[in-house]
């Protein structure tokens, strides 16, 4: 009989649950539906030089595709992460300046260094809606067979670098 | 000197007044488009501002979003391929009213589930309330224990 008075508390504990779990997720991250879906095609201007690029030029290989702009604050926190993993030459990594000025782009990539082996012009941000882009930058794993296994919204930390992207790119390059 | 004021001021009324109403005809430059438009975009979640809606929304991803509709719309698309278009890119979440599946089957249904729940609660701890409360006020006496109380009381009776 006495556990009837329990009852609220206990409902009360599974609500401050729900509630705490709730506090500690970030609403900004929304899970993307085109992870285990082809990478949208495009066909863009490269940063330099006069080639074009579209990702059937890296069909057969794993890369990451990381899209940034000058103009993006938590681009920079990022870059030295991303700098540090082109040294490594484990994977190419593939940049979208995402509506940008050309001159202001290079002059970014000139101070902060260029993990890019290249970047596509998406000068008006048409590509970026194909991959879903919300927030600048976010950053894609493509496997061999052109297909998005993996998506990071925000910077790209060393944790998600070494807790995520590392083990993923390993798995996918075997 | 004044009259040059007034002269002046009315020019720059004027030529504010002529700037918005060119302004004003290039957004209603195909108002079914615009209509559509804004019927669409009021049940779609602007990303950058959860709490907009993309009709609402001044954040630059929203204005592209709003471009690219307007151009699926001028294609000919239904609602329902605008919709689609969205969704494949930014997931359920853009949507304020979420699909009926599985998934998303405890937050249609689960409202009505607690309300059901709480009903059967209710009616129970009715009933039970019921049936203790009945018990306390008709304690049952046997015919042999009535018979008997009723001689005690004729018995008592002459004396008061």
């Amino acid at each position: 009989m006495k556990k009837r008075f329990l009852w609220p508390l206990a409902l009360f504990i599974v609500l401050v649950g729900f509630l705490a779990a709730g506090l500690k997720r970030d609403p900004s991250l929304v899970p993307s539906p085109l992870i285990g879906k082809p990478a949208p095609a495009f066909d863009l201007p490269r940063l330099s030089g006069d080639a074009r690029f579209s990702p059937k030029d890296m069909s057969g290989q794993v890369w990451i595709f990381n899209v940034w702009a000058s103009w993006c604050v938590a681009c920079r926190e990022e870059h030295p992460v991303l700098v540090a993993l082109a040294r490594e030459k484990i994977v190419p990594i593939v940049g979208l300046n995402y509506k940008d000025q050309p001159a202001d782009a290079n002059l970014w990539l000139q101070r902060h260094g260029d993990p890019y082996g290249l970047s596509a012009l998406d000068a008006d941000g048409r590509v970026g809606i194909d991959y879903g882009v919300y927030g600048v930058p976010e950053t894609y794993v493509i496997d061999k067979a052109g297909v998005i296994r993996f998506k990071n919204i925000g910077p790209v930390t060393r944790e998600v670098l070494d807790e995520q992207i590392r083990p993923l790119l390993k798995e996918l390059q075997r | 000197m004044k009259r040059f004021l007034l002269a002046a001021m009315t020019a720059w009324c004027l030529a504010a007044s002529s700037a918005g109403a060119r302004e004003a005809a290039a957004l209603a430059e195909d108002p079914v488009v615009e209509q559509r438009l804004i019927r669409i975009s009021e049940d779609i979640r602007c990303l950058v501002c959860q709490n907009e809606s993309l009709a609402g929304s001044r954040a630059d991803l929203a204005n592209d979003l709003r471009r690219e509709i307007r151009k699926l719309i001028r294609e000919g698309k239904s609602d329902a391929e605008i919709t689609a278009f969205l969704v494949s890119r930014y997931g359920d979440f853009v949507l304020y009213r979420p699909p009926v599946k599985p998934l998303t089957w405890v937050l249609w249904f689960g409202p009505f589930l607690l309300m059901l729940g709480g009903v059967v609660f209710l009616m129970s701890s009715l009933r039970r309330r019921q049936r203790t409360h009945a018990a306390s006020v008709a304690p049952v006496l046997s015919d042999d224990e009535r018979r008997r109380a009723e001689a005690l009381l004729d018995a008592t009776e002459p004396r008061s």
